[in-house]
């Protein structure tokens, strides 16, 4: 478990951190997203010790992370996979790890081969690796010592869709095995992918964080059918609101002519399917609305801090 | 590439909650940290060929009554107290040129017991670099008046043994200190040079031209001093206390400053 309280971070007038406080709960993947420059890279630097903060805690496993005593056999940690010297190769990075933590050398031949790194590659110079295989080699040295927390700065960056999907797996399996997963990133599908909770930034603060499935949680049925006037009359009467989406184009074309068409009815299903049963409507489709996508709320959360000048008027 | 493998380890290995890390398992790492790059296998590379190269030189072009112990150690140990220190350097500015800091310091937060580790590294690279050079100086020693056909002249004893290794110890501290003061490797070995081979230049052409400033130049140029540390025969009370001073002006309080700073400062 990782929990930050109020964690501010100043350097000179710049706060690139602002009171932040979350917790990472074990068993679970904690997506912790936000654009370029949010503050993501900053906290977890700060979770780990490299950057003393200006304000706050930090504790995993409800240690400081300092006074743990051997920190690589409780945290895995991947900050930035490029962070290793150039002259030496792939395994001799593993090597050093595991003889600090006190692991028997066997352990880097396995970690290798989790990570699809051959031995041809493991003996090459760091120097000479591409990003997908620097991320993969920082993978292998965060899950050297079976750590029961992991905490990964941007994990996918570099890796191919094929390694993403990988990458992914191992991250639910260590979840779902009862450890701490808090993994960064800026590709919001990544993370809505893999995470049960997310905690979302943007300017060094906190915007929205929780349950995924709360924070994508939106109310309302979505009906469709090819009697539209009758079913909306029928639902002001029941003083049911609803929104009426564009139609759907000319596949909405029913046999006899009549359009089909898709009205959002904020209520539950069981009362929209009375409604249009009383008023003899017969529905093609009754069912939860699709949720707001997270990249909507993830747009709409930080586009006052967004980069692109083209979006700070849309929400301010 | 699959997910499952990871379950190689069991969880219920951890159940036991582990143990501090060793003061001697950071030092084995630091001192293999220091050879395995290519710069630091090329560095400990020098060492030997450097060593065997000025052995062959003096036995070629010095003349035969400078065949003694003294000459072939002190031969051996120049290119070794220029090597050393450098190795010193890296092995503190790796961490933040090569950015492999940011493992080594999540491994080990204690960043106190990081440096000590590497000063305790360092250290035994200066004894072993010692040992180096009074087994290859005997050994030219014994070729070089075998060739002479003279009898070896031994003119060393522990006592200089004892000297040779405190000067290099100063020497790797001085590199030490001014790795953890700068932080960049070429910056550092660039001051650790100007350090080593221009001060002592100017110092000395000011000691020639400024009559106060050659009686005031013992306290003043740790360089001056460390070298008769390293050249041999015995110290003066007045110049032990002379190396004192400098050792605490030009190490220690460097050194002090450069550690306080490092422990606080942001690993990037």
């Amino acid at each position: 478990m990782i929990s930050v309280d109020g964690v501010t971070k100043r350097y000179g007038p710049f706060t690139a951190v602002d009171n932040v406080s979350f917790t990472a709960a074990a068993g679970r993947v904690t997506g912790f997203l936000g654009p370029n420059g949010a503050g993501k890279s900053t906290t977890m630097r700060v979770i780990v010790g490299l950057t003393p903060p200006t304000s706050g805690t930090a504790h995993v496993l409800g240690r400081r992370f300092a006074d743990l005593p051997n920190p690589g056999l409780e945290v895995g940690v991947l900050l930035d996979a490029s962070a290793q010297h150039a002259g030496r190769t792939g395994r001799e990075v593993l090597i050093l790890a595991a003889q600090t933590m006190g692991l028997p050398r066997t352990r880097v031949a396995e970690m290798l081969e989790l990570v699809g790194l051959t031995g041809d590659e493991a003996s090459r110079r760091l120097g000479d690796y591409s990003l997908g295989m620097r991320q993969r080699l920082g993978i292998a040295h965060a899950l050297l010592g079976d750590p029961e927390v992991l905490i990964l700065d941007e994990p996918a960056n570099g890796l191919d869709p094929a390694g993403i999907r990988w990458m992914r797996d191992l991250l639910r399996g260590h979840a779902d095995r009862g450890a701490t997963v808090l993994l960064s990133s800026h590709l919001l599908h990544e993370i809505e992918v893999v995470a049960d909770d997310l905690v979302v930034i943007g300017h060094g603060r906190i915007v929205a964080g929780g349950a995924k499935s709360d924070l994508l949680a939106t109310a309302g049925i979505q009906v469709r059918t090819r009697y539209p006037d009758r079913l909306t009359d029928a639902l002001v009467t029941a003083g049911v609101s609803y929104t009426a989406p564009r139609p759907a184009g000319p596949a909405g074309e029913g046999t006899d002519g009549r359009p089909c068409r898709t009205l959002r009815v904020d209520a539950d299903a069981e009362s929209v399917g009375r409604i249009a049963h009383r008023a003899g409507v017969p529905l093609i489709e009754l069912r939860a609305a699709d949720g707001a996508r997270l990249e909507d709320m993830f747009l709409e959360l930080t586009a006052a801090t967004q980069r692109d000048p083209r979006r700070q008027g849309a929400i301010s | 590439m699959t997910a499952t493998a990871t379950a190689a380890v069991d969880r219920s290995v951890h159940t036991a909650a582990p143990r501090r890390i060793p003061l001697t398992r950071i030092v084995g790492v630091e001192l293999r940290k220091s050879f395995d790059t290519r710069s630091g296998a090329w560095l400990l590379a020098g060492i030997g060929i450097a060593a065997v190269v000025t052995t062959g030189a003096v036995i070629a072009w010095a003349p035969e009554s400078e065949f003694t112990y003294s000459q072939f150690t002190l031969a051996t140990g120049f290119p070794m107290s220029v090597i050393l220190p450098i190795i010193a350097v890296l092995s503190i500015t790796g961490e933040w040129s090569q950015r492999s800091g940011l493992a080594t310091f999540t491994l080990v937060p204690r960043r106190g017991r990081v440096l000590l580790g590497k000063a305790i590294g360092a250290a035994i690279v200066a004894a072993a670099a010692t040992v180096v050079t009074f087994a290859v100086g005997a050994v030219g020693n014994v070729i070089g008046s075998a060739l002479a056909g003279t009898p070896a002249v031994w003119d060393l004893d522990t006592a200089d043994a004892g000297r040779f290794t405190l000067g290099t110890l100063l020497m790797v501290f001085v590199g030490f200190g001014i790795g953890a003061l700068v932080r960049n490797s070429p910056g550092a070995v660039v001051a650790y040079m100007i350090y080593a081979f221009v001060a002592p230049g100017l110092l000395a052409f000011l000691a020639f031209n400024q009559a106060w400033f050659r009686d005031a130049r013992p306290w003043v140029d740790f360089k001056h001093d460390q070298d008769a540390l390293l050249q041999g025969g015995s110290l003066t009370g007045e110049q032990w206390t002379q190396l004192a001073v400098t050792s605490v002006v030009w190490v220690v309080l460097p050194l002090s400053v450069a550690v306080v700073r490092l422990l606080r400062t942001e690993v990037k």
